[in-house]
């Protein structure tokens, strides 16, 4: 058996562990891998994504578990120190040594640092590994704590600093871009390009400085400035050096392998190394005088290292590499491809530009008008995946050139068509060479079935995610072409979408699940419709979560949420946030009694952890006889109305905010919709109930009140968008019940109001027509409706505790009376706490 | 953790020794599921009408080793049957424990019988 090792366990590194494991002549070689970081191979393009969740593993590859099942042995926290080529053999810093009968080199690349006098100040960072983030995120959280507006500086506006000035805005700094060039991303853009993309940079808050040579970083010991030239400085407390790459060739060198002038390891076109059982891919090899800094050319390497190491001699890299990118920036679409800008000598532009709404396009064709040499977008790069196959294929451009970048004029129909026109050899997915042919075959040859299919058997889009568009038309349409319904229904066992199933449901009268699942579903169900069946019945006819609660999502079936050790919460509701002493008391006696743990939430209600399902129950009991109901904290249902203390109280009330929270709640409770509901109300716009962070939000303002709607916290806030001026109480209620009464119908299953109003066609104009207008003419219906459900209206737990059959479902063991041992909890502050995950 | 996921390898119907009589059949929700004691194992026990099945396995999810499964719903995925774990919705099939939406490792299943309203669980220990 042969040894192959792998040194780097990068993105490209482990593209070569895939494209090894996917041969069937594998199992004759034994692959060993070294990591020098911690943790396995991650998705380094989305690095920004990190500091939006902070979630590691999401940016995994593949998991440790993944090696182990393809019987590769992954050694990571392990530098290799040294090659001896002679013995065939590496060292580690640890001092073990290795034999191979091939070594690929895959170590990557590190941030260059430029000689500036100070780089070693305290508060300069590079930008590479999600150590570096967590590092600078800890720095920006201490500078943000003794200055509220700090500023951090990036160097460098490249693709990589650009991201990074969306790391620093996303950290709560004001954010500086600094560039030696004077145009921004200058690789990629002309200058006129990057004036629009600054532009738009500066509308967003991020600071632009262009032609800028940075000769010093100022301060003593830490960071306090950047100094450009005399008497031009700019006060910083932090800098992030982007500057690009260089790379990690320290391994090469010392032991003699072929090197570039400026660095990097010789390779020819099978990826070897002046030696010939050593190999070099990704940001660490040297082809065509190149070092290639993007994933796609550097999977394409791997794929040629694995084919010349399994004997597949024919396998070489091209002649040319493709360097067209398309990414986002900030919520800006950047995308450029081909030649990206020429002297006149070398071809023609069709420019457009529009900088009032931050669009730059630019196309450059041959001197006959007949071939399209490359292109410039900014954003707008919706059309960039086509431009890009018509570049790449040498498709003949039409008469009219210029509608490929302003639309065509008259009549309907762009000027392109739609990936299906593309031939069967046009590359799709770069990043996995996925060609239209390898789609589409999958397909018609019944290999695949779906999209999801698709993914998992050609793998792509799971690199840059940019033909994603692409090839969901590419399956739609072939999936159409062969006389298959494409719509986006609610899961394999019921073909519609859910606004459809709510008026199937409603028309047939059908009022159980297994009902519905006779007469217009398929199958025996699953945790994706039952829920969404669930929350239909409510709408329709208010069956609370009792009336069918195997159908209901676990935390509806136990009226309680499931907390991380499987114990559960006990949320009573608190309309408004108002509550007697008396209340408060019982609240604390049964948080003793149970051993809970006690937190207000941040509905202004009291939540008690760590209740055992055989409790819950009891704990109820208690809380009903003292006159507290459901919070409905567990359903997909109104939580609660927040409000500030309003004109009973507060010197700057304009109204009684708390008087008009209590009657909102107390009307929408229990009402279950697509997704959680929160209201908010304040008595004046200084806002302390944050009511424009909520689905609805109603203000005091002189002369009523002023309703917004369709906000929220969470993964991506959104503020509430005025729907009304100046109403009185009624008219918010009648807006109010039109309103959340469209949402409920018509929105998709777990979709909020936010993310709905986004889909609505027409938006905030089209949704105040419906409700204020009434120009669908259903308002009156839509009242009566929510009238209906508000007159219905049940506590849940009331039922559940009268009622010995349901109280039976709250027993962890249904033989016996035993609690469940499993559940083991700490001390935490004077309480407790389920104990840590381990895994 | 890893030792209580240890604790529970799945029975095959021919090697059963010991039939557990668990519980009458109405005691489990049509459709749903509940938990059985079986010695120190926590066993999910699942009434799948719709099927005309029952279905037997760890209750422990090999997530996160919280003793949940019990608790999740019951669906199908192209024929075959399921359940979903209530904490974070990993799917695993009842008919191989197979982690049906993901890599985790398969869970334990156990053979079930019914015989005159009695629901017995097939272990080999």
């Amino acid at each position: 058996m042969k040894t192959v090792i792998v040194v780097g366990n990068g993105m490209v590194g482990y593209k070569f562990c895939e494209k090894f494991v996917a041969k069937s002549s594998s199992d004759e070689y034994k692959l060993i891998v070294f990591g020098e970081e911690p943790r396995p191979a991650y998705d380094r393009v989305h690095l920004s994504a990190y500091f939006e969740n902070q979630n590691a593993n999401a940016l995994e590859l593949a998991p440790a578990s993944w090696y182990k099942e393809n019987n590769i042995e992954l050694i990571t926290g392990q530098r290799v120190s040294d090659i001896k080529k002679e013995n065939k053999e590496i060292h580690t810093a640890s001092g073990k040594s290795y034999t191979y009968d091939y070594l690929v080199l895959a170590t990557g690349s590190v941030p260059f640092v430029p000689p500036i006098s100070g780089v070693e100040k305290e508060g300069v960072f590079v930008y590479r590994t999600i150590e570096d983030l967590e590092e600078m995120m800890a720095y920006a959280s201490q500078i943000k704590a003794i200055k509220p507006n700090g500023k951090a500086a990036i160097l460098g506006g490249g693709l990589l600093g650009l991201e990074a000035g969306k790391a620093v805005l996303d950290m709560g700094l004001e954010a500086h871009v600094v560039e030696f060039a004077p145009k921004l991303m200058p690789r990629q853009l002309d200058t006129r390009s990057s004036n629009v993309l600054q532009l738009k940079l500066e509308d967003m808050g991020i600071q632009v400085h262009l032609s800028k040579a940075t000769n010093k970083i100022l301060g003593d010991k830490v960071i306090e400035g950047m100094e450009f030239g005399e008497d031009d400085r700019l006060d910083v407390d932090m800098l992030i050096i982007s500057a690009g790459i260089r790379p990690r060739d320290e391994l090469g060198k010392t032991c003699g392998l072929e090197m570039g002038t400026r660095g990097g390891i010789i390779v020819d076109n099978r990826m070897r190394t002046s030696t010939k059982d050593i190999f070099a891919i990704g940001e660490v090899a040297l082809y065509n005088q190149m070092i290639y800094g993007l994933v796609a050319p550097g999977y394409e390497m791997a794929d040629v290292a694995v084919n010349q190491i399994m004997g597949n001699q024919e396998v070489i890299m091209p002649e040319h590499m493709d360097m067209s990118t398309k990414l986002k920036l900030m919520g800006v679409d950047v995308a450029s491809f081909g030649i990206p800008y020429m002297p006149v000598e070398k071809g023609l532009s069709i420019i457009f530009e529009n900088k009032t709404k931050y669009l730059y396009k630019r196309i450059n064709v041959s001197h006959d008008g007949k071939t399209l040499l490359g292109g410039i977008l900014v954003g707008d790069a919706k059309d960039y995946n086509i431009l890009h196959q018509m570049y790449l294929n040498g498709i003949a451009l039409p008469d009219n050139a210029e509608e490929l970048i302003v639309g065509a004029r008259g009549g309907e129909g762009s000027a392109f068509g739609s990936a299906i026109d593309l031939p069967d050899t046009a590359q799709i997915c770069s990043c996995e060479s996925v060609s239209k042919g390898n789609i589409c075959s999958s397909l018609l040859n019944g290999e695949s079935k779906s999209l999801k299919d698709i993914i998992s058997c050609t793998k792509a889009t799971t690199g840059c995610g940019g033909c994603k568009p692409m090839v969901v038309e590419l399956v739609n349409e072939t999936l159409k072409s062969m006389g298959k319904k494409v719509k986006d229904v609610i899961c394999e066992h019921f073909e519609y979408t859910r606004q459809e199933l709510y008026g199937i449901i409603k028309v047939k009268g059908i009022t159980s699940y297994d009902e519905a699942l006779d007469k217009c579903g398929q199958g025996d169900g699953c945790e994706v419709c039952k829920p969404a069946l669930a929350s239909i019945f409510a709408t329709i006819y208010n069956h609370t979560a009792n009336k069918e609660d195997i159908i209901q999502d676990s935390n509806d079936r136990f009226l309680a949420n499931i907390q991380r050790n499987g114990s559960y919460s006990v949320v009573p509701r608190i309309p408004g946030g108002e509550i007697t002493p008396d209340k408060l008391i019982v609240l604390g006696d049964v948080a003793k009694q149970y051993g809970l743990y006690t937190k207000i939430t941040g509905g202004q209600r009291i939540d008690l952890f760590g209740a055992e399902l055989n409790d819950l129950p009891a704990i109820w009991k208690k809380l009903i006889d003292a006159g507290f109901e459901s919070g409905h904290a567990y359903g997909k249902s109104l939580r609660t109305v927040k409000s500030c203390v309003g004109s009973t109280w507060c010197r700057y009330g304009m109204d009684e905010s708390v008087s008009f929270a209590i009657a909102l709640e107390e009307r929408y409770k229990g009402i279950r919709s697509p997704h959680k509901l929160k209201g908010g109300v304040s008595g004046c716009i200084r806002e302390c109930a944050e009511a424009r962070g909520k689905d609805f939000g109603v203000i005091a303002v002189e002369g009523g009140w002023n309703l917004y709607v369709c906000g929220n916290g969470g993964a991506t806030p959104k503020h509430a968008q005025l729907l009304a001026e100046q109403i009185d109480n009624e008219t918010v209620i009648k807006y109010l019940d039109r309103f959340l009464m469209y949402y409920i119908r018509t929105a998709a299953p777990l979709m909020r109001t936010a993310a709905w109003l986004e889909k609505l066609e027409g938006g905030m104009e089209q949704l105040k027509k419906i409700v204020i207008e009434d120009s669908l003419n259903i308002a009156e219906e839509l009242e009566t409706d929510m009238q209906g459900l508000v007159d219905k209206y049940e506590c849940e737990w009331k039922q559940a505790v009268e009622n010995e059959e349901i109280g039976r479902r709250f027993k962890h063991f249904v033989n016996t009376d035993d609690r469940d041992d499993n559940l083991v909890f700490v001390p935490m502050r004077e309480q407790k706490m389920p104990e840590p995950w381990t895994n | 953790m890893e030792a209580l996921f240890q604790q529970y390898s799945p029975v095959a119907l021919d090697k059963v020794t010991v039939w557990f009589k668990a519980c009458q059949e109405h005691d489990i929700p049509e459709n749903g599921g509940a938990c059985v004691k079986y010695k120190n194992k926590q066993i999910a026990l699942y009434h799948f009408k719709r099927k005309q099945k029952w279905y037997a396995c760890q209750n422990l999810c090999p997530h996160k080793m919280e003793m949940v499964l019990s608790r999740g719903m019951l669906g199908d995925s192209e024929g075959i049957a399921k359940v979903a774990c209530p904490m974070h919705k990993r799917t695993f099939s009842l008919e191989t424990g197979e982690n049906l939406n993901g890599d985790l490792p398969s869970i334990a299943t156990f053979p079930v019988k019914v015989e005159n309203g009695f629901v017995y669980i097939g272990f080999s220990e």
